[in-house]
């Protein structure tokens, strides 16, 4: 099956980003791959063949994005989904936290993707149909000792998302959020043991989440399926934030 | 093509609208039945053609098809 459409995925040279990128291309979407990571962004095109499209760019830059979107206008079928997945960590207690980690983990994850999402919407405004996803986490609904910044943008994309729900909802577009739990990436790799263990005694499924199980819940909000789903936060974590 | 035509093709292939709706007197909102989205759009679309900025205080004076021909013709567009 092919669509004939596109949807961008920020981040999707690796992690989950990268399961969200397999798991539309193997429901027919043609995915435009966004990501800084020039090298893994062409190690994972060449593993998953011409449905994958590599773009190259740092999303905080709103030139280099009007450059690539003007190309996927191109060379691509028409945008019809947005995935904002991009983003970073920069932890430290608030007392000890430097701006430059404040301002750098908001630019990314939050203005990153209001930005990403201006560059593309218009596509999906004329198509009178789309759907737009934004990966939130469990951190942006619960808090975490050691990421107001990573939370705060977290918990930024639920209110954008949600306005930007209400001015597109009546063209036929959905815009959700998906808020991981605890996942099995790199970025819970480097956590402690401790820390780790604190989480699991936590979670009512006792494990920790896979990156394909966000990417499930990710495609299945933008199928036929979900037309009636928007501006709603499906969190996928085990049961940790119920 | 004559810019009251231009006009009228982008305001037809924007607002799904047919081409006799599209009279000058013809209020955007209320005849051809633009919302806010619409009107946006529609400005942004007037811009890239046309090649020019629409500040939002301009953009909200643009009511009737006859206003957006009007204006754009004070901006020293011919067609």
């Amino acid at each position: 099956m092919n669509l004939n459409a596109t949807a961008v995925v920020t981040g999707a040279a690796r992690g989950i980003g990268l399961e969200i990128a397999k798991k539309l291309i193997n429901t027919g979407w043609t995915v435009a791959a966004l990501d800084m990571l020039e090298d893994d962004l062409n190690r994972s095109a060449h593993k998953l063949g011409s449905m994958y499209r590599p773009y190259t760019v740092n999303i905080t830059d709103t030139q280099q994005l009007a450059v690539v979107a003007a190309s996927i206008g191109k060379e691509l079928p028409v945008v019809k989904g947005i995935v904002n997945n991009a983003g970073i960590t920069r932890d430290a207690l608030m007392m000890r936290m430097g701006e430059d980690q404040w301002n750098m983990v908001i630019d990314v994850n939050l203005t990153g993707a209001w930005k990403v999402t201006q560059a593309f919407m218009r596509s999906l405004i004329r198509a009178r149909e789309g759907s737009i996803v934004s990966i939130s986490s469990v951190v942006g609904l619960i808090g975490a000792a050691g990421q107001t910044n990573y939370a705060a943008s977290k918990a930024g994309l639920i209110g954008m998302s949600k306005s930007l729900n209400r001015e597109l909802a009546a063209r036929g577009i959905t815009v959700n959020v998906v808020a991981p739990g605890f996942i099995e990436t790199e970025m819970t790799q480097k956590l402690s043991e401790e820390v780790r263990s604190d989480y699991l005694s936590r979670i009512p499924a006792a494990r920790l989440g896979l990156p394909v199980e966000i990417a499930e819940a990710v495609a299945f909000l933008m199928s036929p399926s979900a037309k009636y789903i928007t501006g709603v936060v499906l969190p996928v974590d085990g049961g940790l934030t119920t | 093509m004559s810019l009251e035509n231009r006009i009228t093709d982008i305001i037809v292939s924007r607002l799904n609208v047919k081409k006799e709706e599209v009279t000058n007197s013809a209020s955007l909102k209320d005849d051809l039945g633009a919302d806010s989205l619409d009107m946006v759009d529609l400005m942004m679309d007037l811009e890239d053609t046309f090649n020019l900025k629409i500040s939002d205080e301009d953009g909200n004076k643009l009511q009737t098809v006859g206003s957006v021909v009007e204006f754009l013709k004070g901006k020293g567009i011919e067609a």
